[in-house]
């Protein structure tokens, strides 16, 4: 992290605090203890179930569910977070994220296309429409952002959620004609219950994509600054962007195939990190990361519990705890004038 | 007589405006003028009961802004704000028709036609009351605007930097048919003004206000005076007395 | 064009040119002669019996009840999307997207999942609906007297946060609706889903005075709605008290709402299709000349695609998934022209 921070390029820095000297510990000792806070509940969720780890075949059953399941949460978690605040420096607007874009439901409607189209899909072909899906939505969404005036105004998410809606009826008289209504609505909850071996290795496709923002977060910045300043500091606008929306596509497209929507996510966290971390937000990418994470394995750890034996799917609690955190920041903003 | 007494708002947490107690006369045109927030346009929105006071008591021609009914202070003042953008595409005419609202409640009768057609001729807008104002320049859409306001028909007419986004002439055109307004039609002008030579030229009188206070009120002879202008703006003000009267200088 | 302006010199109309109000006039014939038509059609068309004869009244009986669910329905949704339109200032954001949609599939997947599929079977009762109606509208007022509070300096901030508790909701229905069985969750369908042939007519002798009444009064202050569609600001300026209009028209909209959505399900772009036509056909900013055109193209609209796929296609069913995708596209296509609200 600090090796990157030094090598921010001049001029790109957000926030007045990054440029003040401070000691390399006292800049890395917060996102240790954010680490450990971040492992100790990633440790949690792993002897966290209903099935008895002590009894017979438990350590079995610890390799073949809570491992794949935990990894799961960590990837989905911080890839989602991350590709929300990649979203939002593009756009310069703090209230864009896959599920304000209709992205997701884009995703979805390739899924149940799939899925009347060949009966018996395999991983592999839902992951690639959903991709592809995924990839026309947040073009659409793109493409309408080029005719807004002003980017930073809340009418961005207000048609990007209004696109969603109308992809999302879409779906929902596709499923109802062909019986998979209720289908639709499982696939569309995002949950880690059915996370086990054999059904999440597509993820690490997912990390490569959280690896490679790693590297170019910079350029996102520059890009969401339009198209004439981004060209006149020598980067290749449209490159950038499509790379970001092809990131966007491909990491919302897998998790919505193996994980379900994660709604919200994406915008909470990166909003979060800046509310307690100030607006730098090359910097505060590892804490997107973790914070991603930690909400998500939190909300899954209570979905879990609640009402053992049974599992309230991560996307509920994530809709409606999301939703409330979207309408705190709304109004925190409107406050503001 | 416009009088505001012990009027305070408080707003985004930190900005407050007041106490204020201030009395404007009838008649003529007063500027207020002064710094950056300074509060001159929060306190013009607060005369013209767009916003509420925290405390305190406004009043315009006698009537209470606060509990008066609507429909009758807007027989008595008019106010417009700077931005004004409308979903619905209206024609200039039709903008200035809707002036004549609270009069008619929509329903325009001979009498309100000859006040729309008046008032158009007054900003010089009869050629140009069937078209669109989105197909208008800048300073065109103001004077429609302004005709709207002048064709309410009210004692008192509150503008918030009525200037913004004229170029020069536009801006001497406007101000012109304003004192205008204020000799011919007797209707008392307020508004918020950002550059001084303007207030001073046309207006009658000058309000200073400074980080919510009313620091100046004063005739315009008596405010230009490069001591007192140099402490309303906090910066060196020099006085140069043209054959127009004094010009403020500050560069 | 120079007569033209003469001509307006010496009144202010609510139409630009004497052609603009030719066109909304014969605009509003056409559409008036179509609807009465299509009535005609649904009544007569494939009709077995001799016209005249007892039977042949049976049958346009059973079929007038169609005639009159769509009714309401296209007043319901016109009506409350323009006066919305007005009072948010937008032409995008309909009550539909705005947290109702969601609140009645909450109510009733609420009762579906608490009371199984008796639940269901309590809830279409005349005292449970007149209930559902309490409370949607109750919700609504609430909702709305919150978010035109001093608190939110902008329209956006309203509608966003709307959209927002809207999205909110439909997680929480997600969730129950996952944790129903099938059977049930078939009981629940049929409800949820827009569906004109299948609706709950027994509501109609509640739903269609009530809506009237609601039409009406919007009608009677067309004249306050225009002035009003200008922002609170110059809206205030003449004479309004334009937080407490705002509150009334809402709450006479959450009526409208809550009477379709329960008289056939939520229909998502009705209201957008409608409003956004006749915008552009009656090309007036006055509502005296909007809200009929709007009208009478929500019931042409909806008799003719019950028409066309009935006797036709013999897939009534379809009738609302029709105008809801095209409704979409449309919505679609404006956001990409427009690129604002």
């Amino acid at each position: 992290m600090t090796k990157l921070s030094q090598s921010r390029p001049a001029g790109l820095d957000t926030s007045a605090g990054a440029s003040k000297t401070t000691g390399l510990w006292s800049r890395t000792w917060p996102l240790l203890i954010g680490l450990m806070v971040t492992i100790s509940l990633v440790i949690a969720s792993l002897f966290i179930g209903v099935y008895d780890l002590n009894s017979e075949g438990g350590s079995e059953m610890f390799w073949i569910t809570r491992v794949p399941r935990t990894v799961a949460l960590i990837l989905s978690g911080a890839s989602m977070a991350v590709v929300g605040l990649i979203m939002q420096l593009m756009t310069q607007n703090r209230f864009v994220e896959p599920s304000t874009t209709g992205t997701i439901e884009w995703a979805g409607l390739g899924l149940i296309l799939t899925y009347i189209i060949v009966p018996q899909p395999s991983l592999t072909l839902r992951m690639l429409v959903a991709i592809v899906f995924s990839l026309i939505g947040t073009l659409i969404f793109f493409g309408f952002l080029q005719r807004v005036a002003l980017k930073s105004s809340l009418v961005v998410p207000i048609v990007g959620l209004m696109l969603g809606a109308v992809v999302g009826a879409v779906s929902t008289f596709v499923a109802l004609q062909t019986d998979m209504l209720q289908n639709l609505g499982i696939w569309f909850a995002g949950s880690f219950t059915g996370v086990t071996k054999g059904r999440y290795e597509l993820l690490w496709i997912v990390a490569l994509m959280t690896i490679i923002v790693y590297f170019i977060a910079d350029r996102f910045t520059v890009a969401g600054l339009g198209q004439e300043i981004a060209t006149s500091v020598g980067l290749n606008y449209r490159a950038v962007v499509l790379t970001g929306i092809l990131i966007v596509a491909v990491v919302t497209g897998v998790v919505s195939v193996v994980v379900g929507s994660l709604p919200f996510l994406g915008l909470v966290v990166p909003n979060i990190v800046s509310m307690f971390r100030g607006d730098n937000l090359r910097s505060n990418l590892p804490w997107v990361m973790l914070v991603g994470i930690v909400v998500i394995t939190l909300t899954d750890i209570i979905g879990r519990t609640v009402i053992m034996p049974f599992e309230i799917p991560v996307s509920m609690i994530l809709g409606v705890l999301g939703a409330t955190v979207f309408v705190y920041l709304i109004v925190k903003r409107g406050r503001r004038g | 007589m416009i009088t505001l007494e012990n009027v305070t708002k408080t707003y985004s947490g930190e900005t407050t405006i007041g106490p204020i107690d201030v009395k404007i006369p009838s008649g003529g045109i007063t500027s207020l003028v002064g710094p950056n927030g300074a509060g001159k346009s929060t306190v013009l929105t607060m005369m013209g009961r767009l916003m509420g006071a925290d405390t305190g008591k406004i009043t315009v021609g006698g009537l209470d802004v606060a509990t008066s009914k609507s429909n009758d202070i807007a027989k008595k003042l008019a106010i417009l704000r700077q931005e004004n953008h409308f979903v619905t595409r209206l024609t200039v005419r039709q903008l200035v028709g809707f002036g004549r609202y609270p009069h008619s409640a929509g329903r325009l009768n001979v009498e309100d036609e000859q006040h729309i057609n008046s008032s158009l001729e007054f900003l010089n807008l009869t050629a140009l009351q069937d078209r669109y104002l989105d197909e208008l320049s800048g300073g065109q859409r103001q004077r429609a605007y302004v005709a709207m306001v002048l064709a309410q028909d009210t004692e008192y007419v509150f503008l918030d930097e009525p200037l913004n986004n004229l170029d020069m002439s536009h801006s001497v055109q406007m101000m012109r048919q304003l004192r205008k307004a204020a000799d011919e039609l007797g209707r008392t002008v307020i508004m918020v003004m950002h550059d001084i030579n303007f207030a001073s030229r046309y207006s009658d009188h000058i309000l200073a206000m400074n980080e919510g206070q009313v620091t100046h009120f004063d005739s315009c002879a008596d405010t230009m005076k490069s001591s007192v202008l140099s402490e309303i703006f906090g910066t060196s003000v020099r006085i140069i007395d043209d054959v127009d009267g004094p010009l403020a200088v500050y560069f | 064009m120079a007569n033209a302006s003469n001509a307006a010199a010496v009144t202010t109309s609510t139409f630009v040119t004497p052609a603009h109000r030719r066109r909304w006039l014969i605009s509003l014939v056409v559409l008036a002669l179509a609807a009465l038509g299509l009535t005609a059609g649904i009544l007569t068309y494939d009709n077995p019996m001799p016209f005249g004869s007892d039977g042949f009244w049976k049958i346009a009986q059973s079929r007038i009840t169609t005639v009159l669910v769509i009714a309401v329905v296209a007043a319901a949704h016109s009506f409350a999307t323009v006066a919305f339109h007005t009072v948010t200032f937008n032409r995008i954001v309909t009550p539909s997207i705005l947290g109702f949609e969601a609140l009645y599939g909450l109510i009733n997947t609420a009762a579906v999942f608490f009371l199984g599929a008796v639940g269901a079977t309590a809830t279409r009762g005349i005292a449970s609906y007149l209930f559902q109606v309490v409370v949607m509208v109750a919700f609504a007022t609430l909702l709305y007297s919150w978010l035109l509070s001093s608190r939110f300096t902008n329209v956006h901030t309203m509608l966003l946060v709307g959209v927002v508790i809207g999205a909110g909701l439909a997680s929480l229905t997600t969730f129950m609706q996952r944790m129903l069985d099938p059977n049930e969750f078939d009981v629940l369908t049929a409800r949820l889903m827009g569906n004109i042939s299948n609706a709950s007519t027994q509501y109609l002798p509640y739903a269609i005075p009530i809506v009237a009444v609601v039409a009406f009064w919007i009608l009677a202050r067309a004249r306050r709605m225009d002035t009003l569609a200008l922002g609170s600001s110059v809206a205030t300026s003449l004479g309004l008290n334009h937080r407490r209009e705002t509150i009334k028209v809402l709450i006479a909209v959450s009526i409208l709402m809550a009477m379709t959505t329960s008289l056939v399900g939520p229909m998502t772009f009705l209201g957008f299709l409608v409003a956004t036509l006749a915008y552009s056909i009656a090309d007036t900013y006055s509502h005296r000349a909007i809200l009929p055109i709007a009208f009478l193209l929500g019931f042409v609209l909806l008799t003719g695609a019950y028409f066309v796929l009935r006797h036709i296609f013999y897939a009534q069913g379809a009738v609302t998934i029709i105008v809801e995708l095209i409704g979409g596209l449309v919505f679609l296509i404006v956001i990409m022209r427009k690129g604002r609200l």
